[in-house]
């Protein structure tokens, strides 16, 4: 795959941390915000929203079959129970993959994702190439990014333009059965639960 | 709206740029630029998402995703009030020449506390109405050929298409720009399929669907 020249390479980044500093002065002056609300927002989807949420619901729908039977039928709710709520999560589907089907998530019009459970997307999610050819051609994209799929597979392109968010459910690996869950969870990557790796 | 940033089925854009180990915010400013636009307590008249996609389309192109939002917000900001063009040129006039000179601070445990319940807070259900659904699960449907100068949520690759309906949402806000001086619409939703030659003809890849949530009023009939 290419490296990004288009997003943070700008030759308008330097002008940009400007702007950001005085819409920040301006915004604390008039007390329309204040510094520890930045600071611990930018703490948060930093450390504690992020994919290990989404893998954690993932590896208990791996182990727990009624778990995984909820996640399904109330993606939701299910996340509720394990506390993944908020921004963006009005609303979660999570899609199985199994051995016929495969399921890739996009937002062609901008970036919509499931921040409760994946945290912010990453730029190539966001990039103009992926918004714009992942509904077209999903096999290439795919392998682009390594995965192979046979014609069999039917690979569903999911164009999250709603306030419905969606996460993909992969298939647990061969072998790893015997794993605890904190190994399990190891396992699960950000890209397969958006669905353009397999585990 | 008809603009560069409804580009599903576009070419030209190459490869997809992938970076290992991508940090959640690539510069200090992306993630301040996120917590300001996400927490200051003040609207974008029209919508955010249709104020970025107002950029002109070569404007949309250069910036990178935190320079819209930071865009997009600002000028909200700007038509509400907040503050005025002046302030603002003269802020960015301060900062340019005194670029070791950082923002003031202020800090109210209340607020971090506020900003941190509805960070999580469960986003509650659209309000159910009172017409019963026009379309169920199983029927035909095409989505309509529509064009709205405002925001929509019907991108182009699909207008026109014909698809069936999978899955019903229940009620939801319409995103789309409402006529001048009405309220957003509350209709209801569903999960369209949409085959892969119908959408992409001779060109489509071998056994690709696509699915794609869509409000009632972007929908027809098919007999």
């Amino acid at each position: 795959m290419g490296h990004d020249h288009n997003h943070h390479h700008s030759h308008s980044a330097a002008d940009a941390e400007i702007r950001a500093k005085a819409l920040e002065a301006l915004l604390v002056e008039k007390g329309l915000i204040t510094t520890d609300v930045i600071d611990e927002v930018v703490r948060k989807y930093e450390e504690d929203i992020g994919p290990m949420n989404g893998a954690r619901v993932v590896v208990r729908a791996w182990t727990e079959p009624s778990y995984k039977k909820w996640l399904l039928d109330d993606g939701t709710a299910a996340a509720a129970d394990m506390g993944y709520t908020g921004k963006e999560g009005a609303k979660i589907v999570v899609l199985e993959n199994k051995p016929d089907v495969h399921n890739v998530v996009v937002c062609t019009l901008c970036s919509c994702y499931p921040w409760p459970l994946l945290g912010l997307p990453p730029n190539w999610y966001k990039s103009y190439a992926y918004r714009s050819r992942v509904v077209r051609e999903p096999r290439k994209v795919l392998s682009e990014f390594g995965l192979e799929l046979d014609e069999n597979v039917e690979v569903r392109v999911w164009d999250s333009n709603s306030e419905i968010r969606y996460l993909v459910l992969p298939e647990q690996p061969d072998g790893t059965e015997g794993l605890s869950a904190a190994e399990l969870t190891e396992l699960v990557t950000r890209d397969s639960m958006i669905g353009v790796a397999r585990l | 709206m008809n603009s560069i940033h409804d580009m599903g089925g576009m070419h030209g854009f190459g490869e997809i740029p992938y970076e290992e180990n991508e940090p959640v915010f690539h510069a200090a400013w992306e993630g301040r630029v996120y917590a300001m636009a996400m927490y200051t307590p003040v609207g974008v008249p029209g919508g955010f998402r249709y104020m970025i996609e107002k950029m002109a389309p070569a404007a949309y192109l250069d910036a990178s995703y935190y320079e819209k939002w930071m865009h997009a917000r600002t000028q909200g900001m700007l038509e509400q009030g907040a503050f005025t063009q002046k302030e603002l040129d003269e802020k960015i006039e301060f900062f340019k020449n005194n670029p070791e000179v950082m923002p003031p601070v202020a800090t109210d445990s209340n607020r971090v506390e506020k900003a941190l319940k509805a960070m999580y807070k469960q986003q509650p259900a659209d309000p159910a109405q009172p017409d019963p659904p026009q379309f169920k699960v199983g029927d035909a449907i095409r989505a309509k050929n529509m064009h709205p100068v405002g925001h929509t949520r019907l991108p182009r690759y699909c207008r026109g298409k014909r698809g069936v309906i999978t899955h019903y949402y229940e009620y939801w806000w319409v995103d789309d720009t409402p006529p001048a001086g009405e309220e957003h619409a509350i209709e209801p939703l569903y999960r369209i399929k949409f085959e892969g030659k119908e959408l992409w003809g001779d060109e489509a890849e071998p056994n690709q669907v696509l699915y794609i949530d869509m409000f009632e009023s972007y929908l027809d009939r098919i007999a």
